[in-house]
């Protein structure tokens, strides 16, 4: 829970920061040509809470905890823990894999909502010291623009990210055969299934939470 | 030997195949209760498939294997734990978790399945890393201990429950002769004492006539020779008498042809040799 949660902190608030930043740079540039500037944190935060928040994050987490878990279960497999467990009696999945899950459910959505918030202050930073915003109007834009729905769609997209990474994470990893390529092989694997399951994911909710309604 | 209460272990007919290829073949044989018993042979021979039969990680391709007189081959995954709990097992390289400590794998045991007390669980695992030379050693982790301490650990940890039956997979190898000599004696003690039952696998042969009360020799999946360590000693089969004395020369076949050996480090005629060899030293 450390390891996924607390130690990927500083790595999802820089993450988050540069989008942030670039998103509301991006939104500047296009936004003047149409005169409507006063939507950037609008932009901004909608896109944070509902796309770019929990794909980001679950990206580095994909790169970060995912492999780690599947290195970590892979290396177990094929040093016989795994099986020493079984034959204790413990059950791998029960002592292994429950945690490990549970810890992943709990922080990815906690780190999404931290990356959000980093996110947005990104957006803040751009929009005060470049363009001619002040704070209590960014702040009271960005607000209004976003509606409780948005975060929770957010909410539901990270725990349903959660789900998927570390399913697939303890799969490879629990599944690794034949020594230390195995092993790199598994981690490969989790990570690359990771991806695009969860943006495939993202695709279809986002067609679900805003097109089907 | 005790041979009308029911055998702790009885295996019958035991078939392994993977693919085409027999690696068990018609594999039959009891253990009762207090008696060590060693399963020897060489490498490839399938003494570890036998003993992954023996405690339900592998399924037959026919036989029964009754452990505890219960049929542990045809077991639903959730029965055999409650089998599992009545033995130990140590593994050939340990087997220890590398993310806990000495201490935590040895209580790991005792913490899932007894409902003992920190402090009770704390000073069993002391007694058992005592047992097996290792007091003092319980903070560190697997991976700051040399090889023959982790197999030690193992043990103590396959001791933890006091289990009715060990199962050791090459319990004194990478061990050195006075530690080999501490661990059988423990063996011993344990199965005379407490009569805990024990199978081990071993290729030592000072340690397994020192311990067994019988032997088992396999060989190309089947059973060669069984019978009391002085009936192997004596044994007029030149595979057992090969095998117990470490000759390099007799039947046991060894995958290796000398023909063929010799064929890779004669020296083959290179085109091209004479050209190369005046290219580099400029002879014209």
């Amino acid at each position: 829970m450390v390891f996924i949660g607390v130690r990927a902190a500083p790595m999802v608030a820089l993450t988050a920061f540069s989008i942030g930043v670039t998103l509301a740079m991006q939104a500047a540039h296009s936004l003047k040509e149409l005169g409507a500037e006063m939507y950037i944190p609008d932009l901004v935060m909608v896109t944070l809470l509902r796309e770019m928040g929990p794909v980001l994050i679950a990206v580095i987490v994909i790169g970060r905890s995912g492999s780690a878990v599947a290195a970590e279960l892979g290396t177990m497999k094929v040093s016989e823990e795994i099986e020493a467990l079984e034959v204790m009696a413990i059950n791998p999945v029960q002592y292994l894999v429950v945690p490990r899950f549970l810890a992943m459910l709990v922080m990815l959505p906690a780190l999404t909502i931290f990356g959000n918030y980093i996110g947005v202050f990104g957006g803040w930073a751009v929009c005060t010291f470049a363009l001619d915003f002040n704070t209590a109007g960014y702040v009271l834009r960005a607000l209004q623009s976003a509606d409780t729905w948005d975060l929770y769609s957010g909410m539901i997209k990270s725990g349903v990210f959660a789900w998927i990474v570390i399913t697939i994470a303890c799969n490879a990893g629990l599944h690794v055969e034949g020594g230390a390529e195995g092993v790199g092989q598994a981690t490969t694997a989790s990570v690359v299934q990771a991806l695009l399951a969860m943006l495939v994911t993202n695709a279809v909710l986002t067609g679900i939470f805003f097109f089907a309604a | 030997m005790n041979s009308n209460e029911a055998p702790i272990i009885e295996v019958v007919d035991l078939v392994h195949q993977f693919g085409e290829r027999t690696v068990l073949n018609d594999i039959s044989f009891n253990v009762h209760r207090g008696e060590t018993l060693v399963i020897m042979g060489g490498s490839g021979c399938g003494k570890s498939t036998l003993l992954r039969h023996m405690i339900g990680s592998m399924k037959p391709t026919s036989g029964s294997v009754k452990i505890f007189g219960e049929e542990i081959a045809t077991m639903k995954e959730h029965e055999i734990g409650r089998v599992r709990q009545r033995f130990g097992m140590l593994f050939q390289s340990g087997a220890l978790l590398a993310s806990l400590t000495v201490g935590e794998n040895v209580a790991l045991p005792l913490f899932q399945h007894t409902h003992k007390s920190a402090d009770e669980i704390e000073a069993i695992v002391k007694q058992k890393l005592e047992m097996v030379g290792l007091t003092g050693f319980e903070d560190l982790k697997p991976a700051e201990i040399s090889g023959g301490m982790k197999k030690r650990v193992g043990l103590a940890r396959a001791l933890a429950l006091d289990p009715e039956l060990l199962f050791s997979d090459e319990p004194t190898s990478g061990l050195d002769p006075i530690m080999t000599a501490v661990v059988d004696q423990l063996t011993l003690k344990l199965a005379r004492g407490s009569h805990m039952t024990a199978v081990v696998v071993s290729h030592d042969m000072t340690s397994a006539f020192r311990i067994a009360t019988r032997m088992i020799m396999l060989g190309h999946g089947s059973i060669v020779a069984q019978g009391t360590p002085e009936e192997i000693r004596t044994s007029t089969n030149p595979e057992v008498h090969q095998f117990i004395n470490g000759e390099a020369d007799g039947p046991i076949p060894l995958n290796l042809s000398q023909d063929k050996h010799e064929d890779h480090q004669c020296v083959k005629p290179r085109p091209f040799a004479l050209a190369r060899y005046r290219f580099h030293h400029k002879i014209s």
